[in-house]
């Protein structure tokens, strides 16, 4: 057995929580794309620190772990599914486009559709070719901007959180900031206007720095 | 604790109402129906004064009884006035606080929590009578004697100062989550931190459910010491959001120039983010 099968099968065979956890924070140090689909099961053991460590282990495998991540989504467990979504969005690939907006926005756990929220803001844009690029950008904006309308205070703080992230891409400032001035005259949670405040902060510093 | 089966319904498996239909029900034959509409009036938060009227008139209402004598019609319009927020509903619901059904007491003690007038003061101390000695669990019965977490906690939200001595003794009590309850209204009439302190060390309890608990009442407290330890605390992270924004909204009250945000808001938006 090479090194990685010994660290799997550790995290298949661990028979207490505190044991699995320490089994998956060292598959997760191996950094072996071999160990992609033992780490994206843990999210499903509802063992939540061991969930963090299979997490941050993805996170760091980046665009390799994207594919299966994608397609090992979790539809029956929502637990899970956060966590899936919470990868891919701190990955950043724009290849999750597709299942971040359909998580955001058509999702019941709020959970899931937040770390969706906030990943929508984040991509890394420049990987996709010009044309492409600017249709993904304009569905995550439109995307951002229905849920920014959620009744959930939390789904429209993390839209708010999405589309700080989103205005520094240029074509998209104007739209963002109508949408938080009228967020800012209408919404009627103090902690998501306080949000926007923030966000009208960070959004000055990004277009004094662009200029 | 909360009754088994209060919080059943949800607005997407509810019939179809209106205010009107909803206000008519409270008096239909069908007690189901009654039950239903005092429900909803508060889910849906009718302020209207028919409503009002109609839900203070149902916390008398004699025809709807469990077979252990309990008042389930009450027990609705009791909670469902809360959430309306009228102060027309308090001596009503301070008269709640006599009935022999314990799930009305509580629920009448949350709502005039929610209400925040000092006029509920006197009778809520009057529950806390016999003080640590007298609060000891029914038996056969799945609480104490008296509401004591809802009751503790309204006297704590309404600011009643004079309750303090009575109140303090229960921070030894041994449910833990009354003694929560004390720490919190504690906190709440003496800003003293060492009652906050105490909520954060029932972070680190190995029970969950005291966990959130915890962090419920450290956002209800909107104590800021106690930001980082609430996003850490093992418990799921919609628990944490709802605390830090307790202290959000707590730290916005605070700010004299509203055009700059403190850095301590900033901070605690900073946590909200990374929980995302």
């Amino acid at each position: 057995m090479t090194n990685t099968q010994q660290l799997i099968h550790a995290v298949t065979e661990a028979d207490s929580p505190a044991r699995m956890v320490a089994a998956v924070q060292n598959l997760a140090a191996a950094k072996d794309a071999a160990a992609i689909p033992t780490l994206i099961a843990v999210f499903g053991y509802n063992n939540p620190p061991a969930a963090v460590a299979a997490l941050t282990g993805l996170t760091e495998l980046g665009e390799a772990a994207v594919p299966q991540l994608l397609a090992q989504i979790d539809d029956y467990n929502y637990g899970a599914r956060a966590y899936s979504i919470r990868a891919l969005a701190a990955i950043a690939d724009p290849r999750a486009l597709d299942v971040l907006l359909a998580a955001a926005t058509t999702d019941f756990a709020p959970s899931v559709r937040r770390a969706a929220a906030k990943g929508l803001g984040n991509l890394c844009w420049q990987k996709l070719d010009i044309p492409e690029r600017h249709t993904a950008q304009e569905r995550a904006l439109q995307g951002l901007l229905a849920i920014s309308q959620d009744s959930d205070w939390s789904i429209r703080y993390a839209a708010v959180v999405g589309l700080q992230a989103l205005a520094k891409v240029p074509d998209l400032q104007e739209s963002i900031r109508s949408r938080f001035e009228e967020m800012l005259a209408t919404d009627v949670e103090e902690a998501v206007r306080a949000r926007v405040r923030l966000a009208q902060t960070h959004a000055i510093d990004c277009l004094s720095f662009a200029r | 604790m909360i009754e088994p089966g209060a919080e059943e319904y949800s607005a997407e498996n509810a019939p179809p109402l209106t205010p009107e239909q909803a206000i008519a029900n409270l008096q239909s034959p069908d007690i189901s129906l009654r039950y239903y509409a005092a429900w909803w009036l508060g889910k849906f938060r009718i302020k209207s004064s028919e409503a009002v009227d109609a839900l203070i008139a149902a916390l008398e209402d004699e025809a709807d009884r469990t077979e252990l004598g309990g008042y389930p019609l009450r027990r609705n319009a009791a909670r469902a006035l809360g959430k309306l927020g009228h102060a027309k509903a308090i001596p009503g619901l301070i008269k709640c606080l006599e009935c022999s059904d314990f799930y009305v007491r509580e629920a009448a003690a949350q709502s005039l929590e929610m209400l925040r007038n000092p006029m509920a003061a006197p009778a809520l101390m009057q529950l806390l009578e016999g003080g640590v000695e007298a609060a000891v669990q029914v038996p056969g019965r799945p609480h104490l004697t008296q509401p004591y977490e809802a009751v503790i906690e309204a006297l704590g939200a309404i600011g009643a100062t004079e309750a303090v001595p009575i109140i303090q003794p229960f921070l030894e009590h041994s449910v833990p989550r009354v003694q929560c309850a004390a720490a919190r209204a504690m906190y709440q009439l003496t800003q003293d931190p060492m009652y906050g302190e105490r909520l954060v060390k029932m972070l680190e309890s190995s029970t969950l459910q005291l966990r959130r608990v915890a962090v419920g009442d450290l956002g209800a407290i909107g104590y800021m010491a106690a930001a980082d330890a609430i996003a850490n605390a093992t418990v799921e992270n919609s628990f944490k959001l709802i605390a830090l924004k307790g202290l959000l909204e707590s730290q916005l009250k605070q700010e004299l120039d509203s055009s700059v945000l403190c850095n301590n808001a900033i901070k605690v938006m900073n946590l909200m983010d990374s929980l995302l």
